[in-house]
């Protein structure tokens, strides 16, 4: 298939397997122009807003910040900074709940907005970027705190610095998930700045050629972006075919360049990196304006909201509040609230979690629109779940070793090569929650393989335990051998019998050792390593700490019922 | 405010087991229809007898599993393998034969492995075979399509047949039933007789069986329906009918006058029904799509070559079964190839 990317130009596109046509839902939020959330009396920013180590406050509870100033930070690689979104007091610093579908608190600087609004010394804006070094750019984008917006969050300075040359930069704009439209109000309403970004990007990364991909669903958008195009720039707006989930990082890459990232793999080693408009459009603010990330555009919508809509809301404001300004709830009481799309977003359990950098929607449906799963039945092996993956896994095999706790054999099947777009369960004729069984494999892997290490770890020092008391022992024996010996010297009988015993005892140990190196390599060779799990990403990483962390909770909460004292 | 909270996706479930199932039954229809047109009131009877005996094996084993017994009886599985295994038997077939084959079919090869979706085997076709073997006269008494019956019985005389075994003063059994034309074309073949002469029997219609060939031709439009609304995929039934047709021509444009002609072995027998209705039991067959091609392509092969040199004369419900054994193999060996490993254009 072909389309026309530019003025006089067309791309081929290619398919990836399987994808759904899904109500989109769009149109409910977009009635509204883009609205500016009204400052609430209190902001919650987490100090984990990103993949990667946790930021350290830098303010202490007291202080007066400015709009704008860093609140938080770290010197670890992978992490990112957290600035004030207005200036006011720090009330608070201690935990408090995140979005996480667990329900989870963590550490949070809560602030009390002053309603001045006034910025703090910004860093200086880089208005000729093109003449700038790299360095100076990724070190902007890493101190203004910018993540993945699309819902990553891994830090996008980090991607900026691939190694590899970049063929293609793909700036995402596809925006599949049904109902949410804040990266179709921003293109429409603020082109210039994901231009800008676009432009930065494409400089930084000296990629060949720069693909804004937006589905085609979104036709006020694409005029938009095709009006920021120049004749002279090597960038292009592709108009790609609605198909959730095609704004999935992988399977946009095979949409655009045919190109599948190898498992397990990053997409600059098929010379391709991704980043979403929303996260371009905040790049362009910290280098053009010097502007830190505290702000975002977020969804709110669903039959349950009065008012539904795109509204600009600053990082830390409540769920509640930022519903609140959306005409609030519908029912007096809403029986669900998600965060994220109905495909891939996770339920809240409350409201009062605050928007994040990686926040792109909140939706709050009926019980008519997102109905209360129906108990599952038997899997009828039908295969519906396996033409619409878009990975495409055999969803029903996964399903049926999950069950089975097989987690080899769920591995030999490519679980890790799952997305969790949700494909298979909306499908599913048996109505099994079968995304949930993948999550859990895959934490059931992960607790495993920890497991592993760590038994591997005692295994090791009970080793070197055991070979350590050999040989003193060892050493002991060879003394008193000695000594008598010594004793014997004088008689000097049987010379050749004491050599011989010693000898004898050599021997015996050198086999002892041989057999515990045998022993150890059989070992090595029985123990089935789960795949996947030494080349991750730092996403699946961080999923995977999110888990540990939740079984850490876990452990304790038990300990604690079965021991309240 | 509190949230309850459940796992992603959050959406209206497009697809439900029952009315996959149901669809199955519709689709049947046409084909039941035309089948009690042509071979009369003991088709109904045996649907019903089915019907009833199914769905009370399986309430009756549900119970005893202890398992909820309304969502079970309403996913329809049990209605679609009596339906199946009703309109392979003959019509005058007695009813303990039908009952039987029922409890089979629901207790140990369904419920006994766990129920639907964990049986390796066909229900229907395991009972069938069941019989066969067992009952060979009974299985293999059809009926002559109405046409050519010379003492047509009435609904009250069939019930009494499959009931009592009384059949009405001064009728003998031999009179009334007659060989499927696939019976027929085996006997005279066996008795080494040209095929031209072997259609001379009133028994054969236009391109099939008499009656046979538009039975079959209503469970095709059936068949693809089904394929339209996505209740089956076209692999399993254009393998079958590909594996089918491909034996049946090469071999008969060897010999056209020791071998059949390929839309006999289409419109004789079971081909259609198995292709569409049969073989294409989800939870029986191969699942990737690679494998469903595979899978169907032998079976039909299978069914050409048990017609034709095995001892029976219809082949489907073997077939069908011997592929069943084979389905988790040929999955094993047909998995599609994941994303980002290997492959993909450069």
């Amino acid at each position: 298939m072909y389309v026309e990317s530019k003025k006089g130009k067309t791309r081929e596109l290619w398919q990836f397997h399987g994808g759904l046509h899904l109500p989109e839902k769009k149109e409910m939020s977009l009635q509204r122009p883009l609205q500016q959330a009204r400052l609430p009396s209190r902001l919650v920013l987490p100090l984990q807003q990103h993949i990667g180590v946790q930021a350290q406050p830098l303010v202490a509870v007291g202080d007066r910040v400015l709009k704008g100033e860093v609140i938080a930070g770290s010197a670890a690689p992978v992490s990112a900074p957290v600035h004030a979104p207005t200036s006011g007091i720090v009330l608070e610093i201690g935990e408090h709940p995140v979005p996480h579908p667990s329900g989870l608190t963590a550490p949070c600087i809560v602030i009390e907005p002053d309603g001045d609004d006034r910025w703090g010394e910004l860093p200086e804006p880089i208005g000729d970027f093109r003449s700038a070094d790299s360095e100076l750019l990724r070190r902007r984008i890493r101190e203004s705190g910018i993540v993945g917006m699309g819902g990553a969050t891994f830090p996008s300075a980090i991607k900026l610095n691939p190694g590899k040359p970049i063929k293609t930069l793909i700036i995402n704009g596809a925006e599949c998930e049904p109902y949410i439209t804040c990266d179709d109000r921003l293109m429409r309403d603020q082109a210039e700045r994901v231009m800008n970004g676009a432009r930065i990007l494409q400089h930084m990364l000296q990629s060949e050629e720069c693909l804004i991909a937006v589905e085609d669903n979104k036709p006020e958008a694409i005029l938009a972006m095709f009006q920021q195009l120049r004749e002279e720039e090597n960038i292009e707006v592709v108009r790609i075919p609605t198909l959730y989930p095609s704004g999935g990082e992988k399977q946009l890459i095979r949409i655009l360049t045919g190109r599948e990232v190898p498992t397990s793999g990053l997409p600059a080693q098929v010379g391709v990196i991704c980043h979403n408009v929303a996260t371009a459009a905040a790049i362009a603010d910290a280098v053009l304006e010097g502007r830190p990330l505290i702000s975002r555009i977020v969804t709110v919508t669903g039959e349950g909201i009065s008012e539904p809509g795109n509204l600009e809301a600053p990082l830390g404001m409540l769920a509640g509040d930022l519903i609140a300004e959306a005409g609030g709830y519908l029912q007096a009481r809403p029986k669900q609230l998600i965060l994220g799309g109905p495909m891939m977003g996770f339920d809240l359990n409350s409201d009062q979690v605050p928007i994040t950098k990686g926040t792109n929607c909140l939706l709050c449906p009926t019980a008519k629109e997102a109905p209360a799963p129906q108990p599952a039945r038997a899997c009828i092996r039908c295969g519906r779940c396996a033409d619409v993956c878009p990975a495409n896994l055999l969803p029903q095999q996964m399903y049926w070793y999950s069950r089975a706790k097989d987690l080899e054999k769920v591995q030999d099947y490519n679980l890790f090569d799952c997305i969790e777009c949700g494909c298979c369960s909306h499908v599913c004729p048996s109505h099994i929650p079968l995304v949930q069984y993948y999550r859990y494999a895959k934490a059931e892997s992960w607790a495993l393989e920890q497991e592993r290490r760590e038994s591997e770890h005692a295994k090791q020092r009970h080793d070197f335990r055991v070979s350590r008391l050999q040989r003193l022992e060892a050493e002991r024996k060879a003394k008193l051998r000695k000594k008598k010996e010594d004793l014997k010297k004088p008689a000097a009988a049987k010379p050749e019998a004491s050599s011989g015993e010693a000898a004898g005892g050599d021997a015996k140990q050198a086999a002892i050792e041989a057999a515990m190196r045998r022993a150890a390599e059989k070992k090595a060779k029985q123990q089935h390593a789960p795949k996947n799990t030494d080349n991750l990403t730092a996403a699946q990483q961080a999923q995977i700490e999110a888990v540990d962390e939740r079984r850490k909770v876990a452990r304790k909460k038990k300990q604690k019922e079965e021991h309240p004292r | 405010m509190e949230f309850h909270t459940t796992s992603s996706p959050h959406t209206r479930r497009v697809n439900r087991v029952d009315k996959v199932m149901l669809q199955v039954v519709l689709a049947l229809l046409p084909g039941i229809v035309a089948m009690a047109f042509y071979f009369g009131w003991g088709v109904l009877i045996n649907i019903a007898l089915a019907v009833i005996s199914a769905t009370a094996f399986e309430a009756l084993i549900i119970r005893l599993r202890k398992r909820p017994v309304t969502p079970v009886l309403l996913d329809l599985s049990a209605v679609v393998t009596a339906l199946l295994f009703a309109i392979a038997i003959p019509p005058l077939l007695p009813w303990w034969l039908v009952v039987l084959g029922m409890a089979f079919a629901i207790i140990m090869v369904k419920q006994m492995y766990g129920g639907l979706g964990y049986n390796p085997f066909n229900p229907a076709m395991a009972a069938y075979v069941l019989l066969l073997i067992s009952y060979p006269v009974e299985m293999t008494s059809w009926l002559p399509p109405f046409m050519l019956a010379e003492q047509p019985l009435n609904p009250a005389q069939i019930l009494a047949y499959k009931f009592a075994g009384i059949l009405p003063e001064g009728v003998m059994l031999d009179a009334i039933t007659m060989a499927t034309p696939l019976d027929q074309m085996r006997t005279n073949l066996d008795l080494n007789r040209m095929i031209s002469e072997i259609r001379q029997h009133p028994l054969w219609g236009d391109f099939g069986g008499l009656g046979w060939e538009w039975v079959g031709n209503w469970f095709l439009m059936g068949g693809i329906w089904m394929v339209y609304k996505r209740t089956i995929t076209w692999q399993i039934p254009l393998a079958f009918l590909g594996g089918l047709v491909g034996m049946a021509t090469i071999f008969w444009l060897f010999d056209a006058e020791s071998f059949p002609f390929p839309l006999f072995h289409l419109f004789s027998g079971g081909a259609i029904l198995g292709a569409f209705f049969i073989a294409t039991d989800p939870v029986t067959a191969c699942t990737t799509r690679a494998g469903q091609l595979i899978y169907g392509a032998s079976i039909g092969v299978l069914v050409y070559i048990i017609r034709t040199w095995g001892g029976y004369p219809d082949a489907v419900a073997f077939a069908v079964l011997l592929m069943n054994m084979a389905a988790p193999t040929i999955d094993y060996y047909t998995r599609p190839r994941t994303y980002g490993h290997g492959g993909g254009a450069v």
